[in-house]
């Protein structure tokens, strides 16, 4: 199965302003696309774009060749986003929030207890999300990552509210799926450290 | 982890069930929000007859109709949070996103919420059928054009709560954009009661609402789907 997604002359405009003019880029099996700019520069709105929920003023994505918008389902089905918002319901149980995507997405054949204690949010499962703090919240989200089946990670500011050993995981999680052939796109205004090959692309 | 031999594919039974039980559980856990409309219609039905004419003879006549026009007013209160709290928390970004079709998600949505807040009101309508002293016999008759009637409300609400999702205070839009497009059901709604209490041929409105439902129920899903598609940018 090959992997790649490709860009071709982006140009997004938003209200008066354009945030990005004639953008390209191509990433393979095991590489990371790291978006960077300041705040409101575009990363978010690039990958909101990237999902059809922004149209983009001319250009288009590929998906193994194939634009994106001929493919919306199939591109969907393999991908997972983790945006700013945890996108959790508050009033239910981890459990519960992780039942109902599992609905939604294809599930990994995994052990869903021994990924709740590798991010450490095990002995919470049984509560709900209202009464966790920002990071414990963030790593719930993080779950999707191990419990979902995808190649693409669409990963927005993932270190926000996490602790170093959150944000060690979180490290850990993307060398471990681009080393195992996925793609990454991280939107990301502070550094971080990932042996894979990487293209830098400033908005 | 790109392997495709060892996953599991939700199939679309999965969907489905997964959206609704997720809405039952959240109605359940807040129990206060779901029975808004219940509660509201009670209260309208319970203090017409306190202010209006309380004669036998008034409150038979004027019953069928009071009892649609709360029923209506009541779905329309509660249309407004169908979808903003999943837009508000960015779950209906993951909704957006998500493997399974958009139509049938939202079917699971808005059948969830008819159960939570159209169902009871069906369910108490007997009991205020009886404080407006209309015969028993309709009471049936009632019932099962209040259900045509808030299963279709359900339907065209999600519309205008799918259309206003992203917009602050889209509560009063909402209710412009949809009670034009439910006075049919209202006028066939209590006009069909009315014409039963008074032993009139009364079938032609049962056919309409239940024409109107089916409509509803095979187009409807479609139409939000698209029209959240277009408010969530």
């Amino acid at each position: 199965m090959t992997v790649k997604l490709s860009a071709n002359d982006l140009t997004l405009i938003r209200g008066e302003s354009c945030l990005f003019k004639d953008l390209s880029f191509t990433i393979n099996a095991g590489e990371l696309l790291v978006l960077e700019g300041q705040n409101g520069s575009g990363k978010t709105s690039l990958i909101r774009a990237m999902l059809g929920m922004l149209n983009f003023e001319s250009g288009e994505v590929l998906w193994n060749d194939i634009p994106i918008n001929k493919q919306r389902q199939e591109f969907h089905g393999s991908l997972i986003w983790l945006s700013h918002r945890t996108g959790l319901k508050k009033d239910l149980t981890l459990q519960e929030n992780l039942h109902f995507e599992g609905a939604i997405r294809s599930k990994l054949d995994v052990d869903q207890s021994q990924i709740l204690k590798k991010l450490n949010i095990f002995d919470l499962k049984d509560l709900p999300i209202r009464s966790m703090s920002a990071g414990q919240q963030r790593r719930v989200a993080l779950a999707r990552l191990l419990l979902f089946d995808a190649p693409i990670w669409l990963l927005d500011e993932p270190f926000t509210n996490l602790d170093d050993e959150g944000q060690n995981i979180v490290l850990d999680l993307i060398n471990s799926h681009l080393s195992s052939g996925g793609i990454c796109v991280i939107a990301a205004h502070q550094e971080f450290n990932i042996n894979a090959s990487k293209i830098k692309v400033r908005l | 982890m790109i392997a495709e031999n060892n996953n599991h594919q939700p199939s679309m039974f999965d969907a489905f069930t997964g959206i609704m039980r997720r809405e039952l559980l959240l109605a359940w856990k807040k129990p206060g929000d779901a029975l808004n409309p219940l509660f509201f219609f009670l209260m309208v039905c319970t203090l017409f007859p306190l202010a209006a004419n309380s004669s036998a003879e008034n409150l038979q006549l004027n019953g069928p109709g009071i009892l649609w026009v709360a029923a209506l007013l009541a779905t329309l209160l509660s249309l407004n949070s169908m979808f903003v709290s999943d837009y508000e928390d960015g779950s209906l970004d993951q909704i957006l996103i998500s493997l399974q079709p958009l139509p049938l998600l939202v079917l699971g949505k808005i059948f969830s919420h008819w159960l939570i807040s159209g169902l009871p009101l069906v369910l108490i309508s007997p009991f205020l059928a009886m404080t407006y002293k209309m015969s028993s016999d309709i009471y049936g008759l009632l019932m099962t054009t209040l259900m045509m009637g808030t299963i279709c409300l359900s339907f065209l609400g999600s519309i205008g709560a799918a259309l206003t999702v992203g917009l602050n205070r889209g509560n009063t839009l909402l209710s412009l954009l949809i009670l034009p497009l439910a006075m049919p059901i209202l006028v066939f709604g209590a006009n069909t009661v009315s014409l039963a209490a008074k032993n009139e041929f009364y079938t032609t409105g049962i056919w309409a609402l239940a024409a109107y439902a089916v409509a509803a129920l095979s187009l409807i899903p479609y139409i939000t789907a698209a029209a959240l598609r277009i408010s969530n940018e």
